[in-house]
């Protein structure tokens, strides 16, 4: 079983501190959502997980079941079982999505262990119906003229695809609607298993509807101010962030703001 | 192989080169008027690239005798690679250096009227349909010193005739083979579909080994008559040694198309300008060029289309690729012409730069002469995107593997249009080595 486990944590973009110290850990198996007004850092984290050129990790640790993952290579820490769903995924022109994924695939199995062209083509089908996903989808440039819910929906085609460890899904559900959001929330649950373990940063309860996690945690100030279980995403729906501010004494919940 | 020697070529030269070759009057006239310009008209000046220093003018053999092939067998594996022999009817011409050596065309095109023949054997067969469009409303001898030269030394080529109402869906192959390294070729490929026709022409040029000091200098016509359409993908691949000169012209007529898809991939010094002429109502132009410079080489490339009349179409895009210490300079222009009115020029320039010192730039240039019209362009010059590396890395992609897909996305839009599989395959390959 997959453990995800970060200490500490602090992460600088351009010089400037956004993450403050988070600890959390995401063992396969659970669900995690991770909520918070905008601008409190939550992207950030994801970013920092996955090893984006721009957020430099300044203290702290991040490892998968006992590696260091900060000492890896992007591509590494994708190999070693991470995913990230991306909010805004990149366009790549004149790469289609099957050769993309299948690039993909057999990077992770490796030089001669490659996937055979027709068990590729099996897999893919299987899951773009299951996306209800049109199957010229394949064959168009890799996210370019997507829609913002095809892009969404193609992450989680990948993430299907891919079957990593331990999956990140940032904002999956912004700018979706709700035919949209059913479909992705189908593929995350259709993952749930012992292996695999999933930290959702969302700012709606929304999403939770459909996707019932384990662990709720709220992001304030480039912190996990408080966790607790699914109430906990109830009670933010119905109640907005300000009781826990005022719990808190929290005036600016913003990293921005706060310095 | 039997080697002529007689340089420097004067007019005594080409007199009896072309007596030698059987060719008509008006031919031989054409050859000496153009030497008499080629002494005194300057080199083309290509934007931003100086090339007064490169060699065009000299060469050890003007002509190289080859022997013709009884079988496509014997041409060499690099060669082969870009032919389907399984293909029972072939519509196939090789060259080697100046010399036809394999000329094939179905037996029901020849019965349609279809002429698709080396250019000393058109020049014998069918001088006056040759005369109406050699050098005459395409590409005129006296533009500059390397056009007067290439009428004046003419020494090898195709021309492509198709007849009205003709159409023709197979594409016809033109391969020409570079294999002596200090070979001169004046290549001169015609291309004409009368109304209504249409044709696909493909052509390779490919050096089979390494040369030095080898000039070459092609001129390509295409005339697409009324309603004709006429899609021409090449790609060049020349070997380092070599100089090269290469100015592709389209004439469009009334309602005609052009497409071209040109794989530029020289490893030597290149000046290559394609120029389309929308002539008449409604044509439509569209021009991709892809190109990857590397090593020291220094390329210019000028790609131009001009809109004469009403309700036309341009459209250009041009993608390259520089490594190591080559410069690449991408001129694009769109021009319409007074008159030219509900006409539309689009245009996308992109450098990807994989070097420091590399060298390279984008220049989109619209002409515009009246005012009822559409254009638009796009140039950039950079770096592989590394948010777009990001991305694909996370999802477990080493990074040179990222950065190949990358790349070879970025070459795809000329890649993805040539219509034999062959070519095609051996482009990606080119491109594959050149980038490593």
């Amino acid at each position: 079983m997959a453990v995800l486990t970060i200490k500490d944590l602090h992460v600088s973009v351009e010089g400037k501190e956004i993450l403050k110290g988070v600890n959390l850990e995401v063992k396969g198996g659970e669900i995690h959502a991770i909520m918070g007004p905008n601008g409190t850092g939550k992207s950030t984290l994801s970013s920092a997980i996955m090893g984006h050129p721009k957020y430099e990790v300044t203290k702290g640790s991040i490892t998968l079941d006992g590696q260091d993952v900060l000492e890896m290579e992007v591509d590494e820490r994708a190999r070693a079982g991470l995913f990230l769903a991306m909010q805004y995924p990149s366009e790549i022109s004149g790469v289609t999505n099957a050769d993309f994924l299948r690039a993909a695939i057999n990077a992770r199995l490796g030089e001669g262990n490659e996937i055979s062209l027709m068990k590729f083509i099996r897999k893919l089908d299987e899951k773009m119906e299951f996306l209800e996903m049109n199957s010229d989808m394949a064959h168009r440039y890799l996210n370019e003229g997507f829609s913002g819910g095809e892009k969404k929906r193609n992450e989680i085609l990948q993430l299907m695809m891919l079957e990593p460890k331990i999956a990140i899904l940032d904002e999956i559900d912004s700018g979706l609607d709700i035919d949209a959001l059913k479909i992705v929330s189908k593929g995350v649950n259709e993952m749930r298993s012992s292996d695999f373990g999933c930290l959702i940063i969302t700012h709606y309860q929304r999403l939770l509807n459909y996707i019932t996690p384990d662990y709720v945690h709220v992001m304030m100030q480039g912190r996990i101010v408080k966790s607790g279980g699914p109430e906990l995403a109830q009670r933010l729906e119905a109640e907005g962030y300000d009781w826990i501010k005022k719990e808190l004494g929290i005036e600016e919940e913003t990293v921005e703001q706060e310095a | 192989m039997a080697i002529e020697t007689k340089l420097p070529f004067d007019q005594e030269y080409v007199r009896s080169f072309s007596e030698g070759s059987g060719e008509p009057s008006w031919l031989l006239d054409l050859r000496l008027q153009a030497l008499a310009k080629a002494e005194e008209l300057p080199l083309p000046k290509p934007d931003k690239t100086k090339i007064d220093q490169w060699n065009f003018t000299e060469f050890a053999n003007h002509v190289v005798q080859s022997a013709p092939i009884s079988s496509l067998e014997e041409l060499p594996e690099a060669v082969k690679a870009l032919i389907d022999l399984n293909e029972e009817v072939k519509n196939l011409y090789v060259q080697r250096d100046n010399t036809p050596a394999y000329i094939s065309l179905s037996e029901n095109l020849k019965e349609k009227g279809v002429i698709f023949t080396d250019i000393f054997t058109a020049v014998r067969e069918h001088s006056e349909l040759l005369q109406k469009y050699l050098m005459k409303d395409g590409v005129k001898i006296d533009e500059h010193r390397l056009t007067a030269l290439h009428a004046a030394l003419l020494n090898g080529g195709v021309f492509v005739y198709v007849p009205k109402n003709v159409e023709i869906d197979t594409p016809l192959q033109a391969v020409y083979i570079q294999e002596s390294k200090d070979a001169a070729l004046f290549n001169h490929v015609i291309v004409v579909a009368e109304d209504n026709s249409r044709v696909v022409y493909v052509e390779n040029y490919i050096s089979t080994m390494e040369t030095s000091n080898a000039v070459v200098n092609i001129v390509a016509e295409v005339f697409a008559n009324t309603n004709a359409r006429v899609f021409f993908a090449a790609v060049d691949n020349l070997a380092k040694g070599t100089t090269t000169y290469v100015n592709r012209r389209g004439i469009a007529g009334r309602d005609g198309r052009i497409e071209w898809a040109l794989g530029l991939m020289n490893d030597g010094n290149t000046v290559s300008e394609n120029i389309t002429r929308l002539i008449g109502d409604g044509s439509y132009g569209d021009t991709k060029t892809v190109v990857v410079g590397r090593g020291e080489q220094v390329q210019n490339f000028t790609t131009s289309v001009i809109h004469y009349g009403k309700h036309t179409e341009g459209h250009i895009l041009k993608h390259g690729v520089v490594k190591d210490s080559a410069t690449s300079i991408f001129n694009g222009i769109g021009k319409i012409e007074h008159g030219a009115s509900k006409s539309n020029a689009q245009q996308e320039s992109r450098v990807l730069m994989l070097s420091e010192k590399a060298r390279g730039d984008a220049n989109p240039i619209l002409l515009i002469d009246e005012d009822d019209v559409m254009a638009g362009h796009a140039a950039s010059v950079g770096r592989v995107d590394p948010i777009q590396l990001y991305y694909l890395m996370s999802r477990g992609i080493p990074r040179v593997e990222a950065e190949r897909l990358i790349i070879h996305g970025f070459l795809a839009p000329v890649v993805n249009e040539i219509p034999i599989e062959g070519v095609k395959k051996q482009l990606i390959e080119v491109i594959e080595r050149k980038v490593r």
